[in-house]
């Protein structure tokens, strides 16, 4: 389980991120057939001011699984989602409190802009940036590396595969993204995170803006996905998070109130908290 | 209950409406009229001297016919050069230092003199500029009036890109952030381009708007009955032409006054259409 991404290369600003993508580890995980942690939280508290946002929150979330976390609004699911990539961060006065490990190193020692790309992240509603949907894809990919021509074709068609909209959008790469439908654009920004090659993706509720049709694409996307990313899913739909999730973490008022396996959390949970949102009783 | 059958609105409400769209329609024709009727009254004093030596030879000593406004043309396109070379680029990093980077304190300190300074009487920027550049130099030139129109440039520059640049979403800037982009690249890949149509227009309606200050050049350009060659003499300028041929006894300077008004006014309504055209592209390109 050693990761390639030893402490002292922590100082290279810029690695090169096949070393996430294709390095031993991975090998390694892929002969391991059990999880591992990706993160790894430990006594976790987050303050927005002086609102604690997430108390004292201890948890694993297993990799090349998908982990969704539910609870009602306001109890701190994204929050914690936004700290995994520290987007939290670029919110004015707000502090994080305790330990959080991916894989086997400190978040935190981690060059921010590093960390960013090995865990990606898709937003609520599709952002794509105001440029081609070809340019989209690629934005990532030229932040840090000088490819040429024909590969960084070669990644935009495997990254727009990746996210089963290559076939939608082939024959338009060089239009607007803003000309495609809302379903098109998540999943255009979901190739756009997949173009660097992350090993987390962290999904913030990423089908609440889009229609049954266009959910049922990206839940579908979810099962192939999970072979080369862990995945992380905020979510406010219930069936969704039955539907795609491997385990299931239970959220309320900025404390875990339990994470197991989905099929537990549905149908025999542990706690009477969990068992009431779940059957409608709050939330 | 009886059921209403009738969905119109009740009476006093259909009053009010056509009162009120009575009155902005009317206040709406008041708006376009002064413009069409200053446009139109400019042509008809000026018409006479509109020729093609108008735009093409020298002003004509006094009591000869003819004669054109060639060197006040060049000079305004030179000082509006100069003044665009200097305010564009100190409004434009300004704009993007108070959107991005300004913490509470520094960001009202910086909108707070940038205020001030988009408030300071015309008049006086040209007498600032005149202590500041014509005094040690001994003599009126175009740089001493592109600084002066430069400076009044600023604010409006400033302020305008710090607006386009905070209506750039929110989730524009996570995205970028989110693979792996530093702010810094964030804003210059992202957030500034997503901007750059609104920021252009901002930019050229300033333009438009100093091209027809007159105080401050007259401290500083002074005015010429030549051509101004190079940077360092004193240059013509429309607005001033305009103001030393109005308060001239000599009817044939009179007319020739409407008519550079005339070329003013015309000029700065194309450069506003030009600038209103780059935003609906701009709205256009970034919503499909």
């Amino acid at each position: 389980m050693a990761r390639s991404f030893s402490a002292n290369a922590v100082q290279i600003r810029r690695p090169d991120i096949d070393r996430f993508a294709h390095s031993d580890a991975a090998a390694e995980r892929e002969r391991n057939q059990l999880p591992w942690p990706q993160f790894t939280v430990a006594d976790l508290n987050f303050f927005y001011g002086n609102h604690q946002a997430l108390k004292n929150i201890n948890l694993i979330v297993p990799n090349r699984r998908v982990t969704a976390f539910i609870g009602p609004s306001g109890c701190g699911k994204t929050t914690l989602l936004r700290t995994f990539n520290r987007m939290n961060e670029t919110v004015p006065n707000t502090r994080v409190e305790g330990r959080i490990r991916l894989g086997e190193h400190d978040l935190f020692s981690y060059p921010v802009t590093t960390l960013r790309r090995v865990v990606g992240m898709v937003f609520q509603k599709p952002a794509p940036f105001p440029k081609s949907i070809f340019d989209n894809v690629a934005y990532g990919l030229r932040l840090e590396h000088r490819l040429n021509k024909r590969e960084m074709a070669e990644k935009v068609e495997q990254s727009l595969r990746r996210a089963a909209l290559w076939d939608e959008v082939k024959d338009k790469l060089h239009q607007s993204a803003n000309g495609i439908s809302g379903g098109q654009q998540q999943r255009l920004c979901i190739a756009r995170a997949l173009a660097v090659d992350p090993e987390v993706l962290l999904l913030d509720e990423p089908c609440s803006a889009l229609d049954p049709i266009s959910t049922a694409k990206i839940e579908d996307l979810l099962f192939e996905l999970k072979e080369f990313c862990t995945i992380v899913i905020v979510t406010h739909n219930m069936l969704q998070a039955a539907r795609v999730a491997d385990y299931v973490g239970f959220f309320l008022n900025g404390e875990l109130i339990e994470l197991n396996r989905a099929k537990h959390i549905f149908q025999n949970p542990d706690q009477q908290q969990t068992q009431d949102y779940i059957t409608g009783r709050f939330g | 209950m009886s059921a209403a059958v009738v969905a119109y609105p009740p009476l006093r409400r259909r009053v009010v409406n056509v009162a009120m769209l009575t009155l902005s329609g009317l206040c709406t024709l008041l708006v376009v009229g002064v413009l069409l009727t200053i446009l139109l009254y400019l042509l008809w004093n000026g018409a006479h001297s509109l020729t093609l030596h108008f735009f093409t030879q020298l002003p004509a000593p006094v009591g000869e016919p003819g004669g054109g406004v060639r060197n006040a043309i060049i000079g305004t396109l030179k000082l509006l050069s100069l003044a665009t070379l200097i305010g564009v680029p100190i409004g434009l990093l300004g704009g993007i230092y108070l959107s991005e980077f300004a913490g509470g304190w520094s960001g009202f300190a910086v909108r707070y003199t940038t205020d001030l300074l988009n408030g300071v009487p015309s008049v006086v920027m040209g007498i600032f500029v005149y202590t500041l550049v014509v005094l040690p130099m001994h003599h009126f030139s175009t740089l001493a009036g592109g600084i002066a129109l430069g400076i009044m440039m600023i604010p409006i520059a400033l302020r305008s890109t710090e607006d386009f640049l905070r209506a750039v979403p929110r989730s524009l800037r996570e995205g970028g952030l989110a693979l792996g982009a530093s702010k810094s690249e964030t804003i210059f890949t992202i957030v500034i381009p997503a901007a750059i149509y609104g920021i252009l227009t901002g930019i050229l309606l300033d333009i438009a708007r100093v091209a027809g200050e007159t105080a401050p050049l007259l401290f500083t350009a002074f005015g010429n009955q030549y051509d101004s060659p190079g940077w360092l003499q004193p240059t013509a300028s429309l607005p001033v032409v305009i103001y030393n041929y109005a308060i001239s006894p000599y009817d044939s300077w009179h007319q020739q006054a409407w008519a550079a008004g005339f070329v003013l006014l015309s000029g700065l309504l194309a450069v506003s259409v030009v600038a209103r055209l780059i935003l609906a592209r701009g709205k256009k390109l970034s919503h499909g």
